[in-house]
């Protein structure tokens, strides 16, 4: 135990860089993939055919290929086709694609599930569309997503060591190069599993507040 | 101002409505009656293009009615609709429900719609309910706000959908309270209800409807008291003396 203490005060800054870049992947795919989310969401519920069909099967496309050959993808064989992405981009972008299919799937069940009763007295006052979904559905619509939405907040944290694939220095890789230049695999992965965790609790408690207010209505 | 003619309407292989033509003059009251599933919401839905219909023309003041057409957006700012089920945003306050058609449909002056909105509360007697939330407020007064945001509108016509069937008896009075002043008012309204006692006071003429045709039209207190039609009259029989 006293090693471990000494092993963490030694490790501990290092693996902040990595948190840093964590923190960094984690926020901008999760921002990418809420956006991509809403637009495929929009798509789905356009009542356009070609609109919902194309938002359908990309979304599946995108739930049929792994995350990590999806960032392999990006990262080797964009560089092929003349699009050279950093490792940073190609992270962000892979995990924020990925991503959007969940996203929006949970933002389409958001959105059906508000009473049909809502969108005509929209529709009786006047309104289009767009000022529909803005004014009325997804106001509402947000009370019943936030608290799956926290979950996928939970999972892109971790998932996000997935960049560590294409040498991107988070948190998981931080800690492999130390273990594997130092041999303290038990101190350094025990410190890297307690630095997610407490990352995560904070989402967690967020996505208890989420329920709990989502219950409340 | 509202024209109906040889209005059909299916859904999928039910034909609700089999050749409706009516029409409501400016400034009256029209009650429409019959059994349920008689296609009486339908026609006041297809009037402002909630459903579409299949054959026949809708118009109001002139305007075709197609819920297709960019149109639809100018027919539904001047007839207004109140519904069974009252559907005010619960994410919003009485107020901002009343004000939200004029504020970002109309894009009237924030100012002058809330003074205006407020205004509309009082006049359906809830000036102390503004800033309630609708979970907050009883059936009959979610309605009466409901009326309210219909008349934010300004419009030429309100269309009532069975606005008294969800509430409990003893609130039905202040919502068809504040109907007879409208109506008073000179209010163009057509109501589907199956309050008669509204019907004979209120409305200028019933329109009896069963199985997707008018069987019987006439003045409000004609119809409903000396019905000529054996169908009108077995209906208002079931409704009135339900022992």
């Amino acid at each position: 135990m006293k090693g471990f203490w000494h092993d963490a005060v030694e490790f501990f800054p290092i693996l902040l860089n990595g948190v840093a870049l964590t923190i960094v992947v984690t926020i901008g795919s999760l921002l990418l993939s809420t956006v991509l989310g809403l637009v495929w969401a929009m798509m789905r519920v356009s009542g356009i055919g070609v609109l919902s069909g194309l938002s359908a099967s990309l979304i599946n496309v995108i739930r049929g290929i792994p995350i990590i050959v999806l960032l392999f993808y990006l990262y080797f064989v964009m560089p092929d086709l003349g699009v050279t992405l950093t490792a940073l981009q190609a992270a962000i972008l892979g995990l924020g694609i990925a991503y959007s299919a969940y996203q929006a799937e949970n933002f389409r069940a958001g959105i059906e599930a508000i009473d049909k009763g809502q969108i005509e007295a929209a529709q009786s006052i006047g309104m289009g569309w767009w000022l529909t979904m803005r004014r009325v559905v997804l106001p509402q619509a947000v009370r019943i997503v936030l608290p799956p939405y926290g979950n996928v907040m939970i999972m892109m944290l971790k998932d996000s060591s997935q960049a560590s694939t294409i040498t991107v220095a988070e948190l998981a890789l931080q800690g492999k190069l130390i273990a594997s230049s130092t041999f303290k695999n038990t101190s350094v992965f025990t410190l890297v599993a307690l630095m997610y965790l407490t990352m995560s609790i904070p989402l967690i408690l967020l996505v208890r507040h989420f329920e709990k207010r989502a219950g409340k209505r | 101002m509202i024209e109906l003619s040889d209005v059909h309407k299916s859904f999928g292989k039910v034909e609700v409505l089999k050749g409706i033509t009516a029409s409501v003059q400016k400034g009256e009251v029209v009650c429409i009656i019959g059994p349920s599933g008689s296609g009486k919401s339908t026609i006041l839905r297809c009037i402002n293009g909630l459903e579409s219909y299949d054959r026949g023309e809708i118009s109001v003041e002139g305007l075709k009615v197609d819920r297709d057409a960019p149109s639809i957006v100018a027919i539904r700012t001047q007839v207004s609709m109140v519904f069974q089920r009252f559907n005010l945003f619960p994410h919003r306050t009485a107020l901002e429900n009343v004000v939200e058609g004029p504020l970002y449909v109309k894009k009237e002056g924030r100012a002058a719609a809330l003074e205006r909105g407020r205004a509309l509360l009082a006049q359906v007697g809830l000036a102390e309910k503004a800033d309630a939330h609708p979970p907050q407020l009883s059936g009959g007064q979610q309605q009466r706000v409901a009326i309210a945001r219909a008349l934010a509108m300004q419009p030429k016509a309100i269309l009532f959908d069975e606005p008294t069937s969800a509430l409990d008896p003893e609130l039905v009075g202040d919502v068809l309270g504040v109907m007879r002043k409208l109506a008073d008012d000179g209010m163009t309204m057509v109501v589907v209800t199956h309050e008669m006692g509204f019907a004979r006071d209120v409305a200028d003429r019933v329109l009896f409807i069963d199985g997707g045709v008018i069987v019987e039209q006439g003045p409000a207190k004609a119809l409903l008291n000396q019905p000529q039609h054996p169908r009108t009259q077995d209906f208002l029989r079931r409704v009135l003396h339900p022992l």
